[in-house]
């Protein structure tokens, strides 16, 4: 594989598979400025910049180095913190962390600066983008600092973005030429990068064995957080057929490749709750590098994007080595704890749902200790549509589904069948709603939240989102009333 | 490498106000990645790596253990249990208890059984799976509340009692009493625990130890190899955080590397992974605190007896003075006319708790706070203006031990910081917005802190400095305090730079090491400045004295006329540069190098009688937070922070600045979303950041108005300053009064919900709902 390391190009001939990009820049390159903080991708410290050609600029996302396979770097510009100063001036993300006492122990300081730094670039690149404190805050919402509070480092991130500096552009054309340069795509021989779906498909059948990776950010937690090798993988993630995205005939195609961050985009005036939901997953890191298919595929009970899915009445399409494909509700996927009906030798290709379900009265809750960066205690997410008829609105579609209340993400039909036919207003009905999600769902205690307070708090979240459509149906009458 | 850009060598300057505030001396490095941890030193080809076995049960005899497996592992070097220690297994800092190496028993899950050296961290960690141990479990104690009930101690309980506190609640006007379960708090340094150790040609070692206790570091390390301490030196350049977690834990991982240095002769390396670090080393102490009080129809309080019992964990550690503090802090700024305080050291089959920030302060404080809460609702009055009733005062100023409080502080500063918050006005919206608001209700504290400087420990109160002057005119300073963020190795160089009237670009401060000098106390209790700073000066004074007194014979001059200032000598009106002074002094034989030493003078607490003084002062502070409750999920948001404190005359206000605010986010993380948490089995499982939360930036308020309360300190301190390391920790304190006072504000602020520490949502949904249910059954 080659790639450009900073200024360099390199070439490494045969990394492990499961070898991460923090291990190779800190044990190989000695490239030490990257710090293994919790090698879990919780912690930030070691931030890096990956940064890949595309119409003859280079688009740079910040990634956790500790999850991260080194092959993740094939044919792509890696930035570390070692480079990040330029003819012997500091990055503005540097300079403004000194000036403005950003760092104490230090330790979380280099991811700090890189995360900063991505924001800088993406300003430079994107001449209509601006940041304001949130967009700071979103940008090191990755990076643990257990030493400052924060507050200078969201100051040094305030005042890098008043006035971005051209002269610190990361892709300089020499970098550009190098990226450019490589035209091989060997990848590692142990690690497939396949390239279409067809390539994908000659993977799987000579690689029965290999495993499936698309961000890698909870796959490549065996490897660090349990020792357990990954001889052999498969990246699904440069497959160009898995990143669809698109609005085809009333029913709008995800592909199971997509990044958080390409959904963020998509969901970006489409919907403000899903987008609001999608800015709670992990980090900005892990959205660099998570995928909705990884997400799903994963099967956890607590994943952030199923019970959404469920309520959009998701289907997804399942592929296998030879190129058949069989398409299933999603609800008919998750069979158990971490089990699905994914056969051997298939992959999740593609999530679909209609368009019209997006258009619906539809609410996505994720409550959790900490806002950012935390995995759910209870996921929450309800889709309502409502006909007028002579009672008034009446319910013609309920989906209610939830995370972190059973083994898998589930819908409660019990609960939907309650208010199906019902008016909008109607309380008793909401009350049997109510009354049938206590009796459907069992949840478990665990470290993050017990079971009767997850119990109630799905609950609460049903009756929230009942209350979030009368009022603002009441609002629109009130408004058009006004018109009228 | 390249030359460091000369820019950097420049003292900076933030304003002309501020002409102290210069950066930490690392910062350009921290930014770009070049501030070396002990994780980044270039490894020598025959490095061992270490990884470590820990018990599976939290109580159980060991009946046997295979280690065949693992020998034969590929890359495995060496094995070890505890018969292969050469000298003392025990690694206890001040009592015993704490094995580097289990022998016939666990008392912990996770306490370490086995350790392997292999030559690399993944093999010795695979290697570490295929170790076999067979337990005969027993029953195991996992509760403070139970250990309390059995009188379980580690040590013995300690009281401190003024007057007859059963009495004085008995015949006062109203009485109440509350209990309080406070959960620890896990250090979450983001560089974990790692030392190096490298064998030298007598037997001994020198260790390379994140640690902030070097001196202790060396003195175990000679305790497990059986030889002299002057056979091992430790070394310590920075930590990456370290918050009383490198207090006592750093040591263990420094004598396991020395072991298999020593045994292999192999330079060898032990880095914890962060999960280890979080199963295996003690943390901050769970409390069960009970208190009742008798208190007047004004909320004055007349009598209070205190019940506080730490969680210890299987051993000692720290946990003496842990309590001690504890108790100290049981008062925070409240005068009590008759007081009983206990502390209780519970033994518990888990993990041993440790020093962190605060050292059992913030529990003992969280006890009154909550208490003068308590108070205010039962006569229904503003819990501020209770506090203000209750503050030590002029004539109400002496502490349950008897020490008297000679400075008067927080009265004033209280006052100043209620008109800068806007604390009535803000009080009054608030109320209004509750009545009107039934999903969102908004909370409000302003809570103060009193916190006691110096160690309770007498004989740690001293520290020395080594001063060399080089012939070139630069100046080489080492002292006995640890640099792990604080910004105390900035301070001493200033300090040591206006000492002597020079540039600040002259003075380097040296990696802090056994060899240079001997026999210093931890860098903790906030002291880490009053202590070296006082020893580095005084070695200045020594150094200064001779070069003035040279300088006096050389140009026969009149000492009392000569003077050093702005980097130059002056003899009347005459400059001579530095450096040639120094030049000169040196090729007159005048020795340039001096140690210096310090001792807090003043100090003394009798521990059989449960009285004196143990604190040289306090350092003083309050703040003023705002929330706001989803009621719906219990999710909240901090959305306004004001914050006074106390720092004397600051050396450096922007390092204190950073000390007041990462204190207190530190603070609000440990009483809102850090949760540790253990299942039945003594297994923690909160044991990795994905499920333990310290705070992130969207977590702190926009709205953060941190200030200095302009006093000097009335003591003799380096400079007149106060000690800022700990104390603004326990600021945080009021965002917990705050969300307990919105979910009050359901039940007409009179009733006391329960909450614990942390308040996570799921906590404060259950307090609002107990507010909200006896608001129902009582209207």
């Amino acid at each position: 594989m080659k790639f450009v390391l900073n200024h360099d190009l390199v070439e490494e001939i045969a990394p492990a598979a499961d070898t991460t990009l923090l291990r190779y820049l800190r044990e190989t390159k000695r490239l030490c400025g990257t710090k293994e903080g919790c090698a879990s991708g919780d912690c930030g410290a070691c931030t890096v910049l990956l940064g890949e050609l595309e119409n003859g600029r280079i688009h740079y996302r910040t990634v956790n180095a500790c999850i991260t396979p080194i092959a993740a770097a094939n044919r792509r510009h890696l930035v570390t913190i070692e480079a990040l100063a330029s003819s012997g001036k500091l990055h503005p993300a540097q300079q403004e962390m000194l000036d403005n006492h950003g760092s104490q122990c230090g330790f979380c300081t280099p991811g700090f600066v890189m995360s900063l730094a991505g924001l800088h670039q993406q300003l430079l690149a994107d001449e209509e983008a601006q940041a304001d404190r949130a967009q700071v805050c979103e940008a090191i919402s990755g990076n643990l600092c257990r030493c400052t509070g924060y507050r200078p480092i969201v100051d040094a991130g305030l005042k890098m973005v008043q006035a971005p500096n051209e002269a610190h552009r990361l892709d300089a054309q020499a970098q550009i030429e190098q990226l450019a340069s490589i035209t091989d795509t060997d990848a590692p021989a142990d690690y497939l990068q396949p390239q279409s779906r067809k390539e994908l498909q000659q993977g799987l059948a000579l690689h029965p064995d290999a495993r499936l990776i698309a961000g890698g950010t909870d796959l490549l937690l065996e490897v660090t957080q349990q020792c357990q090798p990954i001889p052999k993988i498969i990246d699904l993630s440069g497959v160009k057929e898995l990143h669809r995205i698109e609005e085809c005939d009333g029913v709008i195609h995800l592909g199971a490749a997509l990044t958080y961050r390409e959904l963020e985009t998509f969901f970006a005036g489409r919907s403000s709750s899903i987008s609001a939901l999608l800015e709670r997953i992990g980090s900005r890191q892990i959205r660099n590098r998570g995928t909705l298919g990884g997400n799903i595929a994963n099967a956890s009970p607590i994943a952030d994007l199923p019970p959404l899915l469920l309520a959009l009445d998701a289907s997804i399409t399942l592929a296998d080595n030879r190129g058949a494909e069989r398409q299933l509700p999603l609800a008919e996927f998750y069979r158990g704890y971490k089990d699905t009906a994914l056969e051997i030798g298939e992959y999740l290709a593609e999530i679909s749902f209609p368009a019209r379900a997006v258009n619906d009265f539809h609410r996505a809750y994720k409550v959790s200790k900490r806002r950012e960066d935390d995995i759910s205690a209870v996921m929450a997410a309800i889709r309502l549509r409502t006909r007028a008829s002579e009672y008034g609105d009446v319910f013609t579609e309920v989906r209610i589904a939830f995370g972190g209340m059973a083994a898998t993400p589930v819908r409660v039909t019990t609960a939907e069948s309650k208010l199906l036919g019902c008016t909008r207003q109607d309380e008793s009905a909401l009350h049997a709603a109510l009354a049938a999600v206590a009796e459907t769902l069992k949840p478990i205690g665990d470290v993050r939240a017990s079971a009767d307070y997850r119990l109630q708090i799905a609950q609460n979240l049903l009756r929230s989102a009942w209350h979030a459509l009368n009022s603002e149906r009441s609002k629109n009458h009130a408004s058009e009333a006004l018109h009228a | 490498m390249r030359k460091l850009p000369k820019a950097l060598l420049r003292v900076q300057t933030e304003s002309a106000h501020k002409p102290t505030s210069i950066a930490h001396e690392s910062a350009y490095k921290h930014v770009t990645g070049r501030a070396q941890y002990l994780d980044d030193i270039p490894e020598w080809p025959n490095m061992l790596h270490l990884a470590t076995v820990g018990a599976e049960h939290a109580s159980a005899m060991i009946e046997s253990i295979e280690l065949d497996a693992a020998r034969r592992a590929p890359g495995v070097v060496d094995v070890i249990t505890q018969g292969d220690i050469p000298g003392s297994a025990d690694v206890s800092p001040v009592f015993s208890g704490d094995l580097l190496l289990a022998g016939e028993r666990v008392d912990y899950v996770g306490q370490t059984v086995v350790a392997v050296a292999a030559t690399s961290l993944e093999a010795a960690r695979r290697a570490c799976k295929l170790v076999n141990i067979h337990y005969r479990s027993e029953s195991a104690r996992l509760s403070v509340q139970e250990a309390l009930e059995r009188e379980e101690f580690v040590l013995p309980s300690h009281t401190i009692s003024s007057g007859d506190a059963g009495a004085a609640i008995a015949r006062a006007e109203h009485q109440l009493q509350g209990e309080l379960y406070l959960r620890g708090q896990e250090h979450f340094y983001l560089e974990g625990q790692i030392s190096i150790a490298l064998p030298n040609e007598d037997g001994g070692v020198r260790v390379y130890s994140s640690s902030q206790h070097p001196a202790e570091v060396q003195k175990l390390v000679a305790q497990v190899l059986g030889v002299p301490l002057h056979l091992v030196q430790a070394e310590v350049r920075r930590m990456g955080g370290a918050f009383g977690g490198k207090e006592s834990q750093a040591a263990a991982l420094a004598c396991m590397a020395a072991v298999f240095a020593v045994r292999n002769q192999r330079p060898v390396k032990y880095r914890m992974p962060r999960r280890d670090d979080m199963t295996q080393t003690g943390k901050r102490h769970d409390f069960w605190n009970q208190y009742r009080a008798g208190f007047d129809s004004d909320g004055v309080i007349r009598g209070v007896e205190m019940d506080l019992a730490g969680l210890c964990g299987h051993s000692p550690d720290l946990s003496d003075g842990v309590v001690d503090r504890a108790m100290f802090h049981a008062d925070n700024a409240y005068f009590y006319s008759t007081a009983r305080i206990s502390g209780h050291r519970c033994r518990t089959n888990t993990v041993s708790n440790t020093a962190f920030r605060g050292f059992g302060g913030p529990q003992g404080m969280v006890a009154a706070e909550a208490m003068l809460d308590d108070i205010a609702r039962a006569v229904g009055a503003d819990p501020l203006d209770i506090r203000k009733r209750n503050l030590y005062s002029a004539d109400r100023n002496t502490t349950p031990y008897g020490q008297a409080l000679e400075e008067e502080v927080l009265p004033q500063l209280i006052e100043q910081l209620e008109q800068t918050a806007d604390y009535r006005a803000r009080r009054e919206q608030i109320r209004a917005f509750n009545v009107s608001s039934t999903q969102i209700k908004k909370g409000l504290a302003l809570t103060p802190v009193k916190f006691g400087i110096s160690f309770t420990s007498k004989h740690l109160n001293q520290a020395g400095a080594l001063l060399h002057i080089y012939a070139d005119g630069s100046i080489h300073v080492s002292h006995g305090g640890t640099e792990m963020g604080q910004g105390l190795h900035t301070k001493i160089a200033q300090i040591v730079a206006r000492g002597f009237g020079v540039d600040l670009e002259r003075v380097r401060v040296a990696a802090t090491a056994t060899d240079q000098v001997p026999n210093a106390s931890p860098t903790a209790a906030s002291a880490g400045t009053d202590l070296n700073g006082m020893a580095a000066l005084n070695a200045v004074n020594t150094l200064k004295q001779r070069l003035l007194e040279y300088a006096a014979e050389t140009y026969g001059a009149d000492i009392e006329r000569i003077s050093i200032r702005d980097d130059q000598c002056w003899i009347a009106q005459r400059a001579i540069p530095f450096a040639e002074l120094v030049k000169g002094a040196y090729i007159d034989r005048v020795s340039l190098s001096a140690t210096g030493f310090y001792r807090t003078p003043k100090i003394g607490y009798n521990r059989t009688a449960a009285r004196g003084r143990p604190f040289l002062y306090f350092a003083n502070g309050a703040a003023a937070s705002e929330v706001e409750v989803d009621l719906n999920t219990g999710e909240y948001r901090v959305t306004r922070v004001d914050i006074l404190q106390d720092v004397g005359d600051s050396l450096n206000p922007a390092i204190d600045l950073g000390q007041v605010e990462g204190g207190f986010v530190q603070g609000m993380g440990w009483v809102t979303s850090e949760e540790l948490l253990w299942n039945d089995q003594g297994r923690i499982i909160s044991d990795s950041p994905a499920n333990y939360k310290i705070p992130t930036a969207g977590d702190v308020p926009e709205i953060f108005n941190v200030d200095f309360f302009q006093r000097p300190n009335a003591e003799e301190t380096v400079y007149r300053s106060k000690a800022v390391g700990e104390p603004p920790l326990m600021l945080a304190i009021s965002v917990w009064c705050a969300l307990r006072d919105a979910c009050a504000s359901l039940a007409e602020y009179r009733y006391n919900p329960p909450l614990g520490v942390p308040a996570t949502p799921e906590q404060v949904y259950f307090c609002a709902r107990a507010a909200k249910e006896y608001a129902e059954a009582t209207s």
